[in-house]
């Protein structure tokens, strides 16, 4: 400010704003606009890069396995035999674990983004859990498969692996039994591990959009927080916390790592009965089928690959729909 | 809080910005004896941190009467009227000492039942917010909050809400079709409404009619004037003619202290304080 002002002072006459900019040196006009041009250029250029490189992917998967995609395809078990080899086991597997997953991701990653946003005080603590959900979001997924395996299939060594406690008959679809091994549930759990960081941040970006002036209208009221949350916030937030739930479904389906870090069977010829039946995924079976040496395999895999990505755009195309449903109903 | 506390003293007045402002004695004429007094405040001191927002305020509000606000942002008016129900208590960094009395009761206490104050005393802010409901569910929101009712009795309550907020003959027709679509000044009064379901005793209105236009402006006041009958209002206003039209005592605040209070007529027309005429008669502010 004092250099200003002394400037200001020592030359004869104050200028006015336009006499200082008609003085100064032009920039280049011609200059300005090749380096606008070339900046949209360069943008293009990179988005159409990335459009064909996922038409590419997807024409070669299709031109691949659209051949082996019929209604047997879908309702037959693995077999040696190509010719008879479906994904009957591992869709129902992958939609078992998804099921598991998001019954278990979704309340506890929105409980928890309800506590941090409209409960929890600016303090320490609240900064710590934030900080520590941030980077378990960048975690690699196989990190969270060794956890599952720790917690959930052996539960920390508590109990014999080989004898477990079991309550109920195998046969029945309350079967338990501690640990719970490698079947759905631990795989559900593991994913939600996976998961629960991305349901927190996005459940929390969603309260974040809800105007501060609904809350203090509802508390000047005489509503209690958790009324104000239950009636006000979380009516208000739900069609974003149901997107970021169904996407991150969406990535729990296609992750392969942690399954295969539990430990479940490679080859399996049954789909879950109950919570401890054994599984496999899609992802895992499109890994196994792509390791096969014969080309008949490497065709299953890509229609394998069709089918999960159909789940996974049924999954997202679901997402939409919620989202423009319940913001239609919010008015 | 429009500005931060610690905005810079207006240009205008004769006070050197560089000597701190010794608060002068309040002239703060009592209110007369038979009327009877709703909220008391003695010595209240408020801060914002380490920032002083009230600086021993003492004022007499009475029952069934409208009292207003007055004085440059960042006086303090705000912060004292949120106290009266206590918004301030999620600001952090906010506190009070001092005396605060709502017909008797401690309203500074920490002790006290927040949640059932705020159904005593009921707010209306500055720019409208109904809630993404539908109108009948706005005004039922509160109610449902404190009592269950019966069908019959919560239509009763909501076309009685609408009514004493002079809506429901604009609404009725549609009361189940959201309170988004209703104008600024609607809104408004709907939000009026919606503090009123609750049956309190005190209505704070912060700016009431800032977001509006002047139309909605005077049907708001002229509401003001109708529940004056039943309740006791506190407005904060900008806007000095409002002042003058709806409120029956007025209270001059400025840099965190009172500086008087008394009958708005006397306020408006022969003002005891310099810096009261000044800001009244539009030379600062």
């Amino acid at each position: 400010m004092h250099s200003l002002g002394a400037r200001a002072q020592s030359t004869t006459r104050t200028r006015t704003p336009g006499e200082i900019v008609a003085a100064a040196t032009p920039t280049s006009q011609v200059g300005r606009r090749i380096v606008d041009r070339t900046f949209l250029g360069v943008c293009i250029a990179f988005t159409a890069l990335a459009v064909l490189l996922l038409v590419i992917l997807l024409v070669s998967i299709w031109q691949d396995g659209h051949a082996r995609l019929s209604w047997q395809f879908l309702s037959a078990f693995a077999s040696r035999k190509t010719e008879e080899a479906g994904v009957r086991a591992p869709l129902w597997g992958s939609i078992w674990v998804c099921v598991i997953c998001a019954v278990a991701a979704l309340p506890i990653g929105v409980g928890t983004a309800i506590y941090l946003e409209e409960f929890s005080k600016r303090s320490r603590f609240r900064s710590f859990i934030q900080l520590n959900i941030a980077n378990l979001a960048g975690v690699p997924s196989i990190v969270y498969g060794i956890l599952g395996l720790t917690a959930f299939a052996r539960a920390f060594g508590t109990a014999n692996s080989e004898d477990p406690i079991t309550f109920g008959q195998p046969e029945s679809f309350f079967y338990l039994q501690l640990p719970f091994g490698h079947g759905v549930l631990a795989g559900g759990l593991t994913l939600m591990l996976v998961v629960l960081p991305i349901v927190i941040v996005s459940s929390q970006e969603a309260l974040r959009t809800v105007p501060g002036s609904l809350r203090t209208a509802a508390l000047a009221l005489g509503a209690t927080q958790w009324q104000t949350t239950w009636n006000i916030t979380l009516p208000a937030s739900i069609p974003m916390i149901m997107t970021g739930g169904i996407l991150a479904m969406s990535r729990a389906i296609g992750e392969a790592a942690p399954i295969l870090v539990l430990g479940v069977p490679l080859f399996i010829r049954s789909t879950p009965t109950n919570l401890m039946s054994d599984f496999t995924v899609l992802p895992l079976q499109i890994y196994n089928w792509s390791m096969r040496q014969q080309s008949g395999f490497h065709e299953l895999a890509a229609a394998g690959i069709i089918v999960l990505l159909a789940v996974l755009l049924t999954l997202n195309a679901f997402a939409v729909i919620i989202r423009h449903r319940l913001q239609r109903a919010n008015g | 809080m429009t500005t931060p506390p610690n905005a810079p003293p207006q240009r205008n007045i004769d006070i050197k910005p560089a000597t701190p402002v010794v608060a002068p004695e309040p002239v703060s004429a009592p209110v007369a004896d038979t009327e009877p007094i709703a909220i008391r405040a003695q010595g209240l001191d408020s801060w914002y941190g380490r920032v002083q927002a009230l600086k021993g305020i003492s004022l007499e509000i009475p029952k069934c009467r409208v009292t207003a606000l007055i004085g440059p942002s960042g006086c303090g008016k705000s912060t004292f009227l949120r106290w009266i129900n206590r918004m301030n208590d999620p600001i952090p960094g906010a506190r009070a000492s001092g005396t605060l009395t709502l017909h008797g009761d401690d309203l500074l206490s920490r002790s006290l039942d927040v949640v059932e104050l705020r159904r005593r005393v009921g707010m209306v802010f500055q720019k409208p917010n109904p809630f993404t409901k539908s109108i009948y569910d706005n005004v039922a929101f509160g109610p449902r909050l404190h009592r269950s009712f019966r069908r019959a009795d919560l239509d009763e309550l909501v076309e009685n809400s609408l009514r004493a907020a002079a809506l429901w003959d604009e609404v009725k027709d549609r009361l189940k079709s959201s309170a988004l679509g209703l104008s600024g000044g609607q809104q408004q009064r709907l939000c009026i409404a919606r503090a009123i379901a609750v049956g309190p005793e005190v209505l704070l209105m912060d700016e009431p009619c800032s977001a509006l236009d002047p139309k909605s402006t005077a049907s708001i006041e002229q509401l003001i004037r109708e529940l004056e009958t039943s309740y006791t209002i506190v407005i904060v206003t900008h806007n000095m003619q409002q002042a003058a039209r709806v409120s029956d005592r007025t209270a001059f605040f400025f840099e965190g202290t009172l500086v008087e209070c008394g009958s708005t007529d006397r306020i408006f027309t022969n003002p005891a304080n310099k810096q009261t005429e000044d800001y009244v008669s539009g030379r600062f502010g």
